[in-house]
C-alpha cells in the first residue's frame, strides 16, 4: 500500500475560508520570466497568518474576472505572509500579474494534499522539477533545508525551456553555493554566452546521487517531463511508492464538490494534488479517460 | 599522471569492458586538453577523431547566420562526443566548443576502425556501448523536440 502525502489538516483562521474568499494585500510583485511574477500579499481581512504545507495550493481571486488555482511557493515557516507565483495564461492570471503594491485579492484555500517531506526524513531526497514546476517545490526545498540534517542527499534536479525562463534565478545561484544541497539546472536550448547546461531534466538523473532503495523523490512540471522523469527514477531503481508528482487540472471548487478536476476516480483539489505515482500510474499514463 | 589506459577504464562509456579492449582502445588515444572557447571539432571538418571527456564540459553547437550559435546539448564529464563517426564520409555534422578547461581522451577513428576490424569482439563491445548511447540521445532528442516546457 502506497504512503499518503501528508494528511492536510492546516486551516486558515476564519471557518469560512474554505468557501468565501479572505482578503489579502499586495505587498509585492517581482518579474521572474517574461511572463511568470511572484506576488507577495498580506491579510487584508483579518489578522493572523495563513497556515500551509508545502504543496498545497489556494484560489485566487482577480475580482470582476475570476478565481484561478495557484500553488503556493512561500515558505511555510513564514505563514504570515503569502507567496504565490503566477504565469500568465488568461484573463484572471493577467490581472493577478498586473497587480500593484495595495491591490486585493481574494484567497481560498489552503487546498490539497502535501509533499510527504516528513515521511521522506531519514533518506534520500531528489526533487525534479520543470518549468513552473519549480514553484509548488519551494515549499518542500525551503522546509528540507530548514531541517537539513534530518535528510540524507539532496539534489535537487530544474530544467526550462530556455536561460530566461528560468524561475527564481538567484535563490538557485545561493542554494548551488551550498555544500549541503547539489542543484543541477539545464535549459533545452540556449544562446553560447549561457554557461550552464543544455540538455532535458532526464538526462542528469542519470548522474544525480541517490541511493535508489532508500530515496523519495518529488517531481512537478509538464505532464510530459513528470512521465519521464518517472520512467527515469523507477529505471534507477526508486519504488514508484516514493515517487510523488503533483497533478494540475482544472480546480474550481477545492473540495471536491464540482468535480471539474476530476481524472478517474479521484477529484484532484480534493485528494490531490500531490500522490504517490504508485497510485496515479493508471490515470496519469491514460491517453481519455 | 593517469595513463589513457585508466581513464578509459574509469569512465563510465566503457564500464565492463574486458581490459584487453581497453587496452586496445588505449592504443589509439591520446589526451589533449581544450582551453575555454576551443572547438573541439567544426562543423564540415574531418572527423579525424572521436572524444572522450574526462573532466569538463564541451556545448554542441549549431551556428544559423541569423541566430547565430546556438546550444542545443552539453556534453560533460562521462559522456563522449563524435558518435557519428561510424558512417561515411566521416565529417562532422556540428561545432562542438570546450565551455572551460577540458580534458579528453582523442581515439583516433582510423585506427580505432581498424581494430574493430580485425578484433570483432572487440567492435561489438563498441557498438553495444554505441547502441545504448544513441538510444539515450535519441530519446532526450525527442523529448527536446516535443518543446515539454512550451505554452
Amino acid at each position: 500500500m502506497a504512503p499518503e502525502p501528508e494528511e492536510r489538516t492546516l486551516r486558515p483562521p476564519q471557518s469560512d475560508g474554505l468557501m468565501v474568499p479572505q482578503l489579502f494585500r499586495v505587498e509585492s510583485r517581482r518579474r521572474d520570466t517574461p511572463d511568470t511574477y511572484t506576488l507577495t500579499m498580506t491579510p487584508a481581512s483579518f489578522a493572523g497568518e495563513w497556515p500551509f504545507a508545502p504543496g498545497q495550493f489556494n484560489m485566487l481571486t482577480a475580482f470582476g474576472l475570476g478565481e484561478v488555482p495557484i500553488s503556493i511557493s512561500g515558505d511555510p515557516t513564514e505563514p504570515q505572509r503569502l507567496i504565490h507565483t503566477i504565469r500568465i495564461a488568461g484573463a484572471a492570471t493577467r490581472s493577478l500579474c498586473q497587480a500593484v503594491k495595495g491591490d486585493i485579492v481574494g484567497v481560498r484555500g489552503p487546498f490539497g494534499t502535501t509533499w510527504p517531506v516528513r515521511e521522506a526524513e531519514g533518506r534520500d531526497l531528489i526533487i525534479v522539477a520543470g518549468g513552473l514546476g519549480l514553484a509548488p517545490l519551494r515549499p518542500a526545498i525551503y522546509h528540507a533545508l530548514a531541517h537539513r540534517p534530518a535528510y540524507g542527499n539532496i539534489e535537487l534536479i530544474y530544467g526550462a525551456r530556455t536561460p530566461q525562463d528560468i524561475l527564481y534565478y538567484r535563490e538557485l545561484q545561493g542554494w548551488r553555493g551550498r555544500f549541503d544541497l547539489r542543484v543541477h539546472v539545464t535549459v533545452d536550448t540556449a544562446p553560447p554566452e549561457w554557461r550552464g547546461r543544455v540538455g532535458v531534466v532526464t538526462k542528469i538523473i542519470s548522474e544525480a546521487r541517490f541511493d535508489p532503495p532508500n530515496t523519495v523523490a518529488l517531481v512537478c512540471g509538464p505532464g510530459v517531463m513528470m512521465r519521464f522523469t518517472v520512467q527515469e527514477l523507477v529505471g534507477r531503481g526508486v519504488e514508484p511508492d516514493n515517487i510523488f508528482v503533483s497533478l494540475e487540472r482544472n480546480m474550481q471548487c477545492g473540495q471536491g464538490l464540482c468535480g471539474h478536476c476530476q481524472l478517474g476516480p479521484l477529484f484532484i483539489c480534493k485528494d490531490g494534488p500531490v500522490y504517490p505515482f504508485s497510485r496515479v500510474k493508471g490515470w496519469f499514463e491514460m491517453r481519455e479517460v | 599522471m593517469e595513463t589513457v589506459e585508466a581513464a578509459l577504464a574509469a569512465h563510465p562509456f566503457f564500464q565492463g569492458m574486458a581490459p584487453e579492449h581497453v587496452a586496445a582502445m588505449a592504443a589509439c588515444g591520446r589526451p589533449v586538453q581544450f582551453k575555454a572557447g576551443d572547438f573541439l571539432c567544426r562543423e564540415a571538418e574531418e572527423a579525424l577523431d572521436f572524444y572522450v571527456i574526462i573532466s569538463g564540459s564541451v556545448s554542441v553547437e549549431i551556428f544559423s547566420a541569423r541566430r547565430g550559435p546556438v546550444t542545443t546539448t552539453t556534453v560533460d564529464e562521462g559522456e563522449v562526443l563524435g558518435w557519428l563517426w561510424f558512417k561515411q564520409p566521416y565529417h562532422w555534422h556540428l561545432d562542438a566548443r570546450a565551455r572551460q578547461v577540458t580534458r579528453t581522451i582523442a581515439l583516433e577513428v582510423a585506427a580505432l576502425k581498424a581494430r574493430c576490424e580485425e578484433d570483432h569482439n572487440l567492435g561489438y563491445e563498441l557498438m553495444k556501448r554505441y547502441a545504448h548511447y544513441l538510444a539515450v540521445q535519441f530519446r532526450v532528442t525527442k523529448l527536446q523536440l516535443v518543446d515539454m516546457y512550451g505554452a
